[in-house]
């Protein structure tokens, strides 16, 4: 019989043992590392029609988010500025500048420039922008030092864990309203701990987590 | 044995290699996994839309239409002139409370301070780089005497090189930027006979 069965074969149920347990592991292992948001979404950065910068302008000029994205705190969209508000400035600003061409171009025919979208829920989620900076939820939270990048990537993995992880704790996240877009701010963990009790109190936040709160 | 561990270890790293590590940056729009439903055939704002013939998902008004919630009637609050004329009105048509003038503030810190600058003063940040030569300081005699329902204008419409602002800004808070724009002047060029009597004893002690 030694000839059907090979002396190896003794140690074969051992071999299939470790290497299915061994492979399983690290299959785990690269589900869990590579197949979330965290990975799959977190430093997207698309090449945009025109080469603007937050840096620049958030960080450098000083200039307040809402200056652009003015609907934020009214609608649950928060908008790309037309490019009539590119036009406030860069009517004199820059205003031969190639890069700025598009811009211009667009600003003549109407034809919206086609900025590439890149913090993209997906369609079965209804996230309101303008009930969460109203209550001091900070632009910084779910899009990071957007006025330290000068091309915007996806920064935050925006899954419905990171929304979880909020909702379950809002205190330890929200901040006086009037302060939301500057995303320079920090606070030490003491006030943050008073600040977050007490505007969860005042306000009568209840930063549900009810399928339907997001999923209606 | 050896021959598993050498073939698992080179699948992990060739997993590693090709698929590198969290936050990576990447030109590539992000895998959906599990994608149901993940993109609907719906419209969301502000994207493209074969359905409409310019491509947009948020249509443009009809041309002689306005949208629901929007201001029309020929009323002061909301055109700054006098009904049935185009005279502007010599005061603000709204309640000016503390806190008009606080949303004020606000709002003029948004939308007027990269070029007036955070006084009025003319110096905003525009100004500063030089890329702007000629930013209106709004303590000039001629823009004091100006009424407030001209500031309104300005504000909606613009004047000169200034675009409108009535796109970005609701009427309201423009009325409320007029108020904290006189509330600037008047912190500028106000003296102390400015100051009410029961306030005089304050202004002293400092």
């Amino acid at each position: 019989m030694s000839d059907v069965f090979p002396k190896w074969t003794n140690r074969l149920p051992l071999l299939v043992i470790v290497g299915v347990s061994l492979a399983g592991t690290a299959a785990m292992a690269g589900v869990w590392y590579y197949l979330t948001p965290k990975y799959t979404r977190v430093g997207y950065q698309p090449k945009q029609p025109v080469a603007f910068s937050h840096a620049i302008h958030a960080d450098q000029l000083g200039l307040d988010c809402r200056y652009c994205h003015s609907t934020v705190e009214k609608s649950a969209h928060s908008n790309v500025p037309a490019t009539s508000t590119c036009m406030n400035c860069h009517n004199q600003v820059l205003k031969e500048d190639p890069k700025l061409a598009l811009v211009r171009e667009s600003f003549e025919s109407g034809k919206p420039i086609p900025w590439v979208w890149i913090h993209k829920t997906p369609d079965y989620v209804y996230f309101n922008h303008s009930v969460h900076v109203n209550r001091g939820v900070s632009c910084v939270h779910c899009h990071g030092r957007i006025d330290k990048m000068d091309e915007v990537y996806h920064a935050k993995p925006l899954s419905m864990a990171f929304c979880l992880d909020c909702h379950r704790e809002p205190e330890k996240f929200l901040r006086d309203p009037k302060l939301v877009t500057d995303l320079k701010y920090t606070v030490t963990a003491e006030k943050q701990e008073l600040d977050g009790k007490k505007f969860v109190h005042d306000w009568k936040v209840n930063s549900s987590q009810a399928c339907s709160t997001c999923h209606r | 044995m050896r021959y598993i561990l050498l073939i698992l270890g080179l699948a992990v790293a060739s997993v590693m290699i090709v698929a590198g590590k969290r936050g990576d940056m990447s030109r590539k729009p992000p895998i959906e996994m599990w994608d149901d439903m993940d993109r609907q055939y719906k419209l969301r704002p502000q994207t493209s839309a074969n359905l409409s013939p310019d491509g947009r998902s948020s249509r443009l008004p009809v041309e002689g239409t306005i949208a629901r919630g929007q201001r029309f009637a020929d009323v002061p609050e909301n055109t700054g002139r006098k009904p049935g004329t185009t005279n502007y009105v010599d005061t603000i048509p709204v309640a000016v409370t503390p806190a008009l003038i606080e949303r004020g503030q606000e709002r003029f810190n948004i939308n007027c301070s990269p070029c007036h600058g955070k006084t009025g003063d003319g110096n905003g940040i525009t100004k500063k780089i030089g890329a702007m030569p000629i930013v209106a300081t709004l303590h000039d005699p001629r823009i004091v005497g100006l009424v407030d329902g001209e500031i309104f204008g300005v504000i909606s419409y613009g004047k000169g090189l200034m675009s409108g602002y009535a796109a970005n800004v609701p009427v309201e808070d423009r009325w409320a930027i007029v108020a904290y724009v006189r509330a600037l002047q008047l912190a500028r060029l106000g003296t102390a006979d400015d100051v009410p009597a029961e306030h005089k004893a304050d202004l002293l002690k400092k």
